[in-house]
């Protein structure tokens, strides 16, 4: 149940310290590295990232989310192919998914000449790849559960009843 | 002057808020925790409800009661959370806010000169009700001591036994007490002994974070002398809907109704469209804003207690009520943090005398602002005291 709480608030901001954590959910300070530190060893906790609106940064990023679709031989697995592909530093998400086509992979670069040429260079070549469709992405919304764009918009009172 | 006053307006004093809500709005920088609403937004679902309901074109006046689907809604929410059987042809009244169903009831029941004692620190706008009403309040403290809960030898001190109504406000705002059936228990007996008429606003209702909230309404002989608010404002985030509502006898709601169907014929159409569906599908967004709150709220105690201003713990509302350390008085205090370190907070003896000394601190804002806020009160506590 700890366990739980203590996910839900990092998933929530993985900046809050262990004190913080710990004036939250009643538990002690102690409590809150171990249940941390057991998270992290069975590998359930794997990493703690910022959510960055690059739009709102002067230098480019471009994204894009790809489609990627496979025919398996009898030797190749897709956990084979994933792990090739999640290899790759420029793939930042790889997701294996139901429906029209087999991987949703998501590469990111500085420019859409560096992220073409690494789909057509580094991906579409892998042999078991039947077909990649690239979506760039233009704006993003929302990322990780949080909204992009101006933010304050706490238009009420300073004091009220 | 040709446009003066009545006496009965003129009796109520500018609202102690009005100040300190002057001076924090000239400055830019300021984190305030003088906010007695919810920051999170309405349920995306409600808004979307009003916004159909616009397209619709439901803009009409709805019965004076409120539209009877939103009065069966209510019936089976009431029912199904706090035990209170309503029935909603007759016993609901549909309201522009729980303030509304205060004034209402104000008007209702309080004749020239009856004396309606108040459970202080309480809501601001209870006096001033009584007041226009051309009642007299009565103020009942309560003390720290008891955890700001109403007692018996509270209610006999000040002289309640005598008073015709009390208004009692749990969880209470501003102090964050909430009364659990044991202690509502003796205030049911002693308003049955003394006759008096109980006006039980229960806005705060959901925002309860150990044990169960109980009206005053569920105990033995009480349904018949009580009147019920509630309201959509705080639970589900709609302050500005104005939507509340008023749980009572037959009697009762056709007495208040014949006030309201006058006055404001009946409450905002699109927001009863929001507050259906509200009832219908956000129980999910109420939980989780509330799960907010608790989390805020022992965050709050426990760095008020780390840094040397300890307050008793609120289990109710978003408030805690911590004591200004000796030597100062809560308007000095309240009014030098906000100068020096940009914090607003609410003075408490706005709420009543027995506020004194203390300060409301809404946690109804993000934790990285509470954050922050705390460590500035922490310097100022370091600089100053
Ligand atoms: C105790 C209490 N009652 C009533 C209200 C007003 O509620 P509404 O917005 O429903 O009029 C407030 C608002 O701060 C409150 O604190």
């Amino acid at each position: 149940m700890s366990e739980r709480e203590v996910l839900e608030l990092l998933r929530e901001n993985a900046r809050y310290s262990t004190a913080d954590i710990a004036r939250m959910t009643d538990l002690e300070e102690s409590e809150v590295e171990a249940t941390i530190e057991e998270l992290e060893a069975a590998g359930v906790l794997r990493g703690y990232q910022a959510v960055v609106d690059w739009d709102a940064l002067e230098d480019e990023r471009v994204r894009a989310e790809v489609e990627l679709n496979v025919t398996l031989d009898r030797e190749t697995s897709y956990g084979d192919i994933a792990e090739r592909l999640a290899r790759f530093p420029q793939v930042t998400s790889l997701r294996l998914v139901s429906g029209d086509y087999d991987f949703d992979m998501e590469v990111e670069g500085d420019s859409i000449r560096e992220v073409s040429q690494f789909i057509s260079e580094k991906v579409a070549p892998v042999p078991e790849i039947t077909q990649t469709v690239t979506h760039y992405v233009m704006t993003s919304y929302k990322e990780n559960g949080i909204e992009l764009g101006d933010g304050d918009d706490d238009d009420r009172l300073s004091v009220s009843p | 002057m040709t446009l003066e006053p009545a006496q009965r307006v003129q009796a109520v004093p500018p609202s102690g808020i009005r100040r300190f809500f002057e001076i924090a709005e000239e400055r830019d920088d300021v984190i305030s925790l003088g906010v007695g609403e919810p920051d999170f937004s309405t349920p995306w679902a409600a808004r979307d409800a009003a916004i159909h309901s616009l397209e619709q074109g439901r803009t009409s006046y709805t019965a004076n009661r409120g539209m009877r689907e939103l009065r069966e809604a209510i019936a089976g929410y009431v029912a199904d959370r706090f035990d209170l059987a309503y029935d909603p042809d007759e016993e609901i009244i549909v309201t522009a806010g729980a303030s509304e169903a205060v004034d209402l009831a104000f008007r209702a029941f309080v004749d020239p000169g009856d004396t309606v004692a108040i459970a202080q620190p309480s809501y601001i706008s209870y006096e001033p009700g009584v007041i226009f009403a051309g009642g007299e309040p009565l103020p009942v403290p309560t003390r720290e001591a008891d955890d700001f809960r109403l007692t018996v030898e509270a209610l006999e001190r000040a002289g309640a036994a005598d008073a015709d109504a009390l208004v009692l406000c749990y969880p209470n705002n501003p102090t964050g007490a909430v009364m659990p059936a044991e202690d509502l228990a003796p205030i049911a007996d002693f308003a049955r002994e003394h006759d008096l008429t109980v006006f039980s606003d229960e806005i705060y209702a959901e925002l309860t974070y150990e044990g169960e909230h109980t009206s005053i309404a569920t105990f033995e002989g009480m349904r018949e002398r009580t009147v019920v608010f509630n309201g959509f404002s705080k639970a589900y985030a709609m302050t500005g809907l104005r939507l509340g509502y008023a749980l009572a006898p037959a009697d009762a709601i056709t007495a208040m109704n014949r006030v309201h169907q006058y006055g404001m014929l009946s409450a905002p159409t699109t927001a009863q469209y929001a507050a259906l569906e509200a009832l219908d599908s956000c129980d999910d967004d109420v939980e989780e804003m509330v799960g907010q709150y608790d989390r805020r709220r022992q965050f709050v105690l426990s760095r008020f207690e780390e840094i040397g201003m300890p307050c008793f713990e609120a289990k109710g509302a978003f408030y805690v009520f911590p004591e200004v350390p000796a030597g100062w008085t809560a308007e000095e205090f309240a009014e030098e943090l906000l100068y020096e370190q940009g914090v607003a907070v609410v003075p408490g003896d706005v709420f009543g005398e027995s506020g004194t000394g203390h300060l409301r601190v809404s946690y109804a804002t993000g934790l990285g602002d509470l954050r922050e806020a705390l460590s500035r009160i922490e310097a100022f506590l370091e600089e100053r005291v």
